[in-house]
């Protein structure tokens, strides 16, 4: 017996009890959604977190102090304050490195008219926009000439504007404002970038460094430095480079630890996804594991199917089907369950995660593999639970099934 | 010209073992059928005609013996090689008909063909023929529960001899009809046997084989009698006569 009728003979058998084979899918159904549901929203929530770090500029690498240590008992990173502007300029000479922007921050609190609100200041160079992906919306940034003039400009954050001017205020381009009693002129607004993790990077106010160490801090230490490599693959060079020319400049001996710590984008980037990976491999376990009992479940039906059936079989035995007709046919009618319950599973799947993102505002992310992953498992399931009530029912002797009532 | 033998059966022993005790269903039987024959299997329940059948019909494999049909040898046969030979060398009718429920009469009867790998076109065509044979040429897309006995029955010869077997094997054929279809039916398979078919007809009812030309008796597992019917009945003239 050909691969078509056997099929033409499992859609009928599936036809005639159409309550019993839907319930019987429904495992599978549950199965194949969930699967794809749950790797939607793992692959959603990790391409969020990797825009989010994306965002925080191209190539980026992140030069930290060291952290000091009181015997053996470390004060944290940034504790040390061995960065400085000297620092910044040497690393700047790098072939490897396209821009630098030293920044260094604080909070303060600023004044408008009748206003006043408390935000993060944060000092830095020229370079900054480039360095780290940020746009201005109005305005515009401060120069060189600004920065080493050390003059009292400042750019803020849309957050600030808000705050501040009042969401209905147009324009606070030419503003004098107050940041700690002392006068600054806002020259731009930059572009909304939104908040990553804990941090609103709309929240702030943006003056020069120099500005920053001398009016506002008092204090001549850098605390981070804001490195942008030449190129994606320049990365470890460029890290090679920096780390080369800080302990030249820190005069560090050879037996002596680093007074800094550089990271890179893609360091974050990796534990940031290694954690939405986890969670993906979690649920998608969970899920995983409603495909099997979908799967035990089939094998039930299939098994209550080849009882219910025996005479059928008793009679297609008696009329020249082989073992092998009878095997193909209960297990071309489980995989066709299978299959029908993965079909449908990947279509609800994709529907559960265009709602969930439509109406519960969940990112997700549908890609092609889960869907065909899920299927083949699915597949995979009709074979493996199919094959047991398949060998029972090819197993039954025509005469004893001829006979069963 | 010597008829050919369908049927040849020596010595056959047929024991069941049921817990620790052997029943011993058929102790030694010979039989020889030739074409054309058609003969009848009498006795009483317990005598072995079960037994003889469900091993004729290949269903079942002898204990000990030689059984030859259409001078193939049974007795060391596969199962694969079984079901090839019910598929293509014998036809079966049951008493309670065993068609396949919600199936249509058309496509119960392709059944032994699709197992025999003929293309479906083919197999349309035969299971039509094979049901106008039997007077059913209206009823083709029928299901079995919207078809009566007689013409479940029908269906079912049709089945067996849409494959062209060498046996017709029918099982009390008509033990589950009343007597105008019973008769209906015997005139079914007198007309086949005219035309050359070999029957073998499994029966308790005298009534019954008187149909046939031979009546053998079974009585505890071996025939007792064999003997060619001498007052035979015609459904054809009994057809008539109602």
């Amino acid at each position: 017996m050909n691969f078509l009728e056997c099929v033409r003979i499992s859609f009928r058998s599936i036809k005639t009890n159409t309550l019993r084979s839907f319930l019987t899918m429904l495992g599978i159904i549950i199965g194949v959604s969930a699967v794809i549901t749950m790797v939607s929203i793992g692959e959603g929530a990790s391409a969020n977190v990797a825009s989010q770090i994306n965002g925080l500029g191209s190539n980026l690498l992140i030069v930290t102090s060291g952290q000091a240590r009181q015997g053996n008992i470390s004060l944290g990173a940034g504790s040390m304050q061995s960065l400085n502007l000297e620092d910044a300029v040497a690393i700047s000479q790098q072939s490897s490195v396209a821009g630098v922007a030293p920044s260094v921050n604080t909070r303060g609190q600023v004044v408008w008219h009748n206003n006043n609100y408390s935000t993060s200041l944060e000092g830095t160079t020229e370079a900054y926009p480039d360095v780290r992906n940020v746009e201005v919306q109005q305005g515009r940034f401060f120069n060189r000439f600004e920065v080493e003039g050390k003059s009292n400009v400042a750019v803020v954050g849309p957050e600030v504007v808000n705050s501040l001017f009042g969401s209905y205020y147009a324009n606070p381009i030419g503003e004098t404002i107050q940041i700690n009693q002392i006068p600054f002129e806002v020259i731009g607004v930059l572009k909304s970038q939104g908040s990553s993790g804990m941090t609103n990077n709309d929240d702030k106010i943006v003056v020069p460094i120099t500005t920053a160490m001398n009016r506002l801090i008092g204090r001549p230490n850098v605390g981070t430095i804001y490195v942008s490599a030449k190129s994606a693959d320049n990365m470890l060079q460029a890290q090679f480079d920096i780390q080369n020319t800080l302990r030249a400049e820190h005069g560090l001996k050879p037996s002596q630890d680093n007074d800094f710590q550089i990271r890179s984008q893609s360091d974050i980037l990796s534990t940031a996804q290694g954690v939405t990976s986890v969670m993906t491999t979690l649920l998608s376990g969970i899920a995983a594991i409603s495909l099997v009992v979908g799967g035990i479940g089939i094998m039930n039906i299939m098994l209550v199917s080849v009882t219910e059936r025996t005479r059928e079989i008793g009679i297609r035995k008696a009329i020249g089907a082989t073992r092998r007709d009878i095997m193909q046919q209960f297990l071309i009618e489980s995989v066709t369950l299978c299959l029908l319950g993965g079909i449908a599973g990947v279509l609800i799947g994709i529907l559960m995660s265009k709602l969930l993102t439509s109406f519960a505002g969940i990112a997700t992310s549908l890609s092609v593999e889960p869907m065909l992953y899920a299927f083949l498992s699915s597949m995979l399931v009709g074979v493996v639970f199919g094959v047991y009530p398949a060998r029972k029912a090819a197993s039954l002797k025509p005469i004893d099934a001829l006979r069963y009532e | 010209m010597k008829r050919q033998s369908v049927i040849r059966i020596q010595e056959l022993k047929k024991t069941y073992q049921i817990g620790d005790q052997e029943i011993h269903a058929l102790r030694g039987v010979n039989l020889e059928m030739e074409e054309g024959d058609f003969t009848a299997i009498m006795g009483p329940s317990g005598s072995g005609k079960s037994s003889m059948m469900n091993v004729i019909g290949c269903l079942d494999k002898p204990s000990s013996g030689e059984f030859y049909l259409d001078g193939h040898p049974i007795s060391e046969a596969s199962d694969d090689e079984l079901a090839a030979i019910r598929n293509r060398k014998i036809g079966f009718v049951f008493q309670n008909f065993n068609l396949l429920p919600r199936t249509s009469a058309v496509e119960n009867v392709e059944l032994p063909l699709l197992y025999a790998g003929i293309p479906a076109k083919e197999r349309r065509e035969r299971a039509i023929r094979a049901l106008e044979s039997v007077g059913l040429g209206q009823r083709l897309h029928n299901k079995p529960n919207e078809l009566s006995g007689g013409q479940q029955q029908r269906v079912s010869i049709a089945r067996a001899l849409v494959n062209d077997p060498v046996i017709l094997l029918a099982d009390e054929p008509t033990g589950a009809l009343d007597t105008k279809t019973s008769i209906e039916i015997m005139g079914i398979f007198q007309k086949l046997n005219e035309e050359g078919k070999t029957i073998i007809l499994v029966t308790h009812e005298p009534d019954i084989s008187e149909y046939a030309k031979r009546v053998v008796m079974f009585r505890d597992g071996q025939i007792v009698s064999n003997e060619s019917v001498s007052h035979r009945r015609s459904a054809k003239l009994e057809e008539v006569e109602l």
